[in-house]
């Protein structure tokens, strides 16, 4: 009876695995045909060609969209970490009126549907003549990164121990100070997963990407992958579909893999404790 | 949390003043990002604009959103979003989208949760590769499977077809009858490891030694399940599903590199994107996001009214 319960249990661990894993697993083998091979369903690897990534990689500006990628992903990470951390201290540490109110208004900010601002953002990146820029999504993503970043750093620092500030407080510090010396040194940790998962977040943005740039030069990673077309309108490419799909991918599933307790500890502090 | 000073005293006051200085740029940016464009795209809702000349736009009411046309002799007709079958047919979709995908999450995350708390050998390796699908950008997972789902090549229908649950390969994506299995599929594949890890961190908080004076009192396990632990992370499963919900509610890239162009999948948040930017409809457009962020917004009222969540920072 105990032999079977355990049978039972590994078979259901296969198959939470299996189903987890294959899409990606055969994105990958699909990835590595070339030609006609492509058109055959194979389970496992056949060959290993890199013809798919050769072309996606020398033709159309794929290599640009992921600079263009990295580089919104990046901007948006560092420019909301800054704003967050000095918010975050002043609202886990700082007693004022209307601080609940303003954990609130910060709350419901993160639960907005993009498509709520998508026409009046528009009309504002079309006046400052940001439309096809990077900078318009830089913008726009504050959006979401901002309430997320503040939000779970409020949390992080309110559960730190009143005493580490006190002896800065007595000795005269300001607030400023207390920031820079004693918090941002025990942050680290919770800057470096708040950060990753808001880069995540910018780097799959999509929505905002797709209506505020319309040159393939300034897409970015997403767009472009949705937008890759073969030679003619109705041959999808789907080698270098693959191709793409596991070169934007690898690096991610590895951050998530090296961070994945921090991973867990920063989505569960936004939710769980919230 | 009362703080290490006094609210009151000289240096209290120096103090606030400060927490005020920290927090006038978020507020300012999130002001610039996220209340002006919501404000202008209210306003847009109650004009004429059109993409082509956003800066004609001239108020109009609530045509819009209702409007009567009278033909004379007692007859006549209403027009508008309230009235258009098409949004009535997005919501209906975004909803059914919603409620089935968040259930089949809830349901099969609540699973991994309970395989991941278990303690056996492999269990770091089988949590990564749980964790494989969220990392996955939503774009890349709806193309993955996209191919997966090929009509002609597709695996899955090579599956079906060799263990004989179909008769005949399916056009997944295409059929009008399958489009939406297909986009629950995906959707549920991609985001049920969110929910398990929420679900997990909440079975994680709950004391063992319950689970060992139940062993020793020889209450079944079921009994356990339902009568100490589902109790117990009730409170994480609520919060996960509400954090889900609200996601699935506003669902775009999915549907939209999924299932272009269908009928049976267009959600409210596509068809928003449409009119605005596609069929030169920008106040119509306006009105339709407007609608579907009433729609959230009384959700995340409800919720956090609800929820009593402990937002003054108080420790518990």
């Amino acid at each position: 009876m105990k032999a079977i319960k355990t049978l039972l249990f590994y078979a259901l661990v296969v198959v939470i695995v299996v189903q987890a894993v294959f899409p990606f697993y055969y994105a990958i083998i699909t990835s590595f045909k070339s030609g006609t091979a492509i058109f055959q369903v194979d389970y496992w690897p056949t060959a290993i060609s890199f013809d798919n990534y050769t072309r996606v990689l020398s033709s159309g500006s794929f290599l640009r969209n992921i600079g263009n990628s990295l580089f919104v992903a990046t901007t948006v990470v560092v420019l909301s970490l800054i704003l967050a951390v000095t918010a975050a201290y002043a609202l886990s540490r700082i007693p004022f009126r209307g601080r609940g109110l303003l954990l609130i208004t910060i709350l419901s900010v993160s639960m907005f549907p993009q498509i709520a601002v998508l026409a009046g953002l528009f009309e504002m990146i079309r006046a400052a003549g940001l439309y096809n820029s990077l900078f318009s999504l830089v913008f726009a993503y504050m959006i979401f990164t901002l309430p997320f970043t503040v939000w779970v750093l409020t949390t992080f620092m309110r559960d730190l121990p009143v005493e580490i500030e006190e002896a800065a407080i007595v000795d005269g510090a300001g607030p400023w100070t207390i920031i820079t010396k004693v918090f941002l040194p025990l942050l680290w940790p919770a800057l470096v997963t708040t950060g990753l998962l808001a880069f995540i977040s910018a780097w799959n943005e999509f929505l905002f990407a797709l209506t505020f740039i319309s040159n393939n030069d300034q897409r970015t990673v997403p767009v472009a992958i949705a937008l890759l077309s073969g030679a003619t309108e109705f041959e999808t490419p789907w080698g270098n579909i693959m191709a793409a799909s596991v070169i934007v991918t690898v690096p991610l599933i590895v951050l998530v893999l090296i961070f994945q307790r921090k991973i867990v500890a920063g989505l569960t502090a936004g939710a769980v404790k919230g | 949390m009362a703080g290490p000073v006094s609210r009151n005293s000289e240096l209290g006051r120096q103090r606030v003043r400060a927490a005020w200085g920290f927090l006038t740029p978020m507020l300012l940016v999130l002001a610039l990002a996220a209340g002006w464009p919501l404000a202008r795209t209210i306003w847009f809702s109650f004009t004429d604009a059109r993409l082509s000349g956003l800066d004609e736009a001239s108020w109009v009411g609530v045509l819009n959103y209702v409007e009567y046309l009278d033909y004379g002799d007692g007859e006549g007709e209403y027009f508008g979003l309230l009235a258009d079958p098409s949004w009535w047919a997005a919501v209906w979709n975004t909803l059914r989208f919603a409620l089935i995908s968040v259930t089949l999450e809830t349901l099969f995350g609540l699973i991994i949760a309970l395989v991941l708390n278990a303690s056996f050998p492999g269990r770091g390796l089988v949590r990564a590769a749980v964790l494989v699908p969220w990392a996955i950008p939503t774009i890349v997972s709806a193309k993955m499977w996209a191919w997966m789902m090929h009509d002609q090549f597709g695996i899955l229908n090579d599956m079906g077809l060799a263990l004989g649950l179909i008769d005949a390969p399916i056009a997944w994506t295409a059929s009008p009858d399958t489009a939406m299995i297909a986009v629950i599929i995906v959707d549920v594949w991609k985001t049920t490891p969110f929910m398990a890890l929420l679900i997990l961190a909440g079975l994680q908080l709950v004391p063992s030694d319950i689970y060992e004076a139940a062993r020793i009192d020889g209450v079944h396990p079921v009994k356990v399940f339902f009568r100490i632990t589902l109790p117990l992370i009730r409170p994480a499963i609520m919060v996960a599903v509400i954090f889900r919900a609200l996601d699935a509610l506003r669902v775009f890239d999915l549907v939209y590199v999924l299932t272009p162009n269908n009928d049976r999948t267009r959600t409210m948040s596509v068809f928003a994107q449409e009119n605005l930017f596609q069929f030169d409809k920008f106040a119509y457009g306006s009105a339709a996001s407007t609608l579907l962020f009433v729609v959230i917004a009384l959700m995340v009222i409800l919720t956090i009214t609800l929820g009593r969540m402990d937002l003054e920072g108080r420790r518990s």
